[in-house]
């Protein structure tokens, strides 16, 4: 079990501060770095890796610091955002030289083990520059588990795969979380980190903007109106009902069907919706957050 | 030395077109050789071709093949893939560095062998003058030229300004950049085992050990750039 800790990292190109003053805890399980792009993830996830030194404060691997320590690459595995450029290569000759590095006893068959994993081995034989995106990423994911690491480091792994072999990696690093490996990811989409991670760490503008689960998240903008649209077989009965809810700050019907509701406190209003609806019979048939987007999330984050 | 490295650089420089225009110059240099030799009496134009094979086809070479075995994974930052490795950066660095010296030797130095005696067979103590110092200027360039892709990506650049401006052009011109010249030092080298290559008066001993550190140094200077070298992202 292997823990990453950063405290106070700064880190700075002349003027321009990409992170500043992040502190944070990476612990076994899946960890989602989420942010918009430009926010600093690769340049945490260098620092995580030893490829990039802190302008200021330490980033640690179970208590030792990270940058020009050679041997915490037995521990790191690391699936880079960059492109594989050894297209010379088979995807085999790849994993296998990448098995060979780390000095493995039996390289042969750790490539083989880390290509069945990533679901690789009958498309192994080609050249890498023959792949598609996403078998160019299980490549790059096969390469990084070829050593079996302790930790596993992935910049924007879902970038340019497609729905099905999402699905498999996201599987994959539900799977390796849960064997107790610790898993960071960063991405942009939220809905990508919600369906893998548990913990989640947000960036904005270099800046650590939130941690904890995603509820834990969204509870810290409790005193932010959240919209929902709420669709009933009577709208018009539920939206006078609603309107003498203290949690409840305006009510509008809409044209085409549904009740546009602005909650002040979402919890009260969880708990309320259900028993307004029983107590005057009106069946709730959608219930959808409206802004709940990622953008919301971080505009917010950034004008607290 | 890591075996693994080694054969990764090896198929680097085998692979892409860099390969290609690798195996052309030294093909150039000995049918030169071969077409002046059956044009003109024995040895005659001997010193033009050697010329151009040491002082011009050697260090491109170095150059060619030093900038391909680390320049293009330093510049699109996948060097990231051999780094994030319990491996020492200064075996790395030996390493590529040992793919770039046999390219270079192999296709740098021999030619110079093989032209030589092509052009005057009777003489082969001439041929082998140009091939040691070939063998040694061509180790020293090749370290120097590893420094300098580790160093910048503009290395082919700046290489070919120092091979043909600072060696060739300045170094005809000013004698005294023969003590800072690496073509200067295998002249002296070559210049030991046949007089006819021309020694550039530095003294057998100076150039000897001029060659050996850059060599050691820059290789050394390759690898301490790889122990910092820093990923950057697209943002």
């Amino acid at each position: 079990m292997s823990v990453i800790t950063l405290e106070t990292v700064s880190r700075w190109y002349g003027n321009v501060v990409a992170v500043n003053g992040v502190s944070m805890t990476v612990r076994p399980g899946v960890t989602g770095l989420l942010g918009p792009n430009g926010a600093g993830k690769t340049t945490l996830i260098a620092l995580m890796a030893g490829f990039l030194a802190p302008s200021a404060g330490t980033v640690t691997l179970d208590g030792v610091p990270i940058w020009r320590h050679t041997d915490a690459y037995r521990t790191i595995g690391l699936v880079p955002e960059r492109e594989l450029s050894f297209g010379y290569l088979t995807g085999r000759q790849f994993v296998r030289a990448n098995a060979e590095l780390h000095g493995l006893d039996a390289p042969g068959a750790a490539t083989e083990r880390a290509l069945s994993i990533v679901d690789m081995t009958e498309p192994a034989a080609r050249r890498i520059g023959t792949y598609s995106k996403g078998m160019r990423q299980r490549v790059k994911l096969a390469s990084a588990l070829v050593h079996d690491p302790g930790v596993l480091l992935l910049d924007e792994p879902f970038n340019g795969v497609d729905p099905r072999q999402r699905l498999h990696l996201m599987a994959l690093l539900r799977q390796m979380g849960a064997e107790g490996r610790t898993v960071l990811f960063s991405s942009h989409i939220l809905e990508e980190v919600e369906q893998v991670a548990r913990q989640i760490e947000v960036v904005v503008s270099g800046r650590h903007a939130a941690s904890g689960d995603f509820g834990q998240i969204r509870r810290l903008m409790t005193d932010r109106p959240v919209q929902y649209v709420v669709v009933t077989n009577d709208d018009r009965a539920l939206a006078s009902a609603l309107i003498a809810e203290d949690a409840v700050v305006a009510v509008s019907l809409r044209r085409q069907g549904g009740v546009d509701v602005s909650v002040s406190d979402f919890g009260g209003f969880a708990v309320r919706l259900p028993r307004i609806a029983r107590e005057r019979g009106v069946r709730i048939l959608e219930l959808t957050p409206t802004d709940e987007s990622l953008e919301s999330v971080f505009s917010y984050l950034v004008e607290r | 030395m890591n075996a693994t490295i080694l054969r990764l650089s090896a198929q680097a420089l085998a692979g892409r077109r860099r390969g290609i225009v690798l195996m052309l110059i030294p093909g150039i240099v000995v049918l030169l050789a071969i077409v002046v030799s059956a044009l003109t009496d024995d040895g005659q134009g001997y010193e033009a071709v050697a010329n151009l094979g040491f002082t011009l086809a050697l260090p491109i070479v170095a150059l060619l093949a030093a900038a391909a075995v680390l320049g293009p994974e330093v510049d699109d930052g996948s060097i990231v893939y051999l780094l994030a490795k319990p491996v020492s950066r200064h075996s790395i660095a030996i390493s590529k560095y040992a793919a770039a010296w046999g390219a270079t030797i192999g296709l740098g130095a021999l030619p110079l062998l093989v032209s030589g005696l092509v052009l005057e067979p009777s003489d082969p103590g001439r041929a082998f003058g140009w091939f040691a110092a070939g063998a040694v200027a061509g180790t020293a360039y090749s370290a120097l030229f590893l420094a300098l892709a580790a160093l910048t990506r503009h290395a082919v650049v700046v290489g070919l300004l120092f091979a043909l401006l600072w060696e060739g052009v300045l170094g005809n011109v000013l004698a005294g950049i023969r003590w800072v010249a690496i073509g200067a030092w295998g002249r002296e080298v070559g210049a030991e085992i046949s007089p006819l290559v021309g020694g550039a008066g530095t003294g057998l001993g100076y150039a000897l050990i001029a060659a050996m550190v850059v060599t050691v140094g820059s290789v050394y200077f390759a690898g301490d750039r790889l122990r910092s070298f820093t990923l950057r992202g697209d943002e």
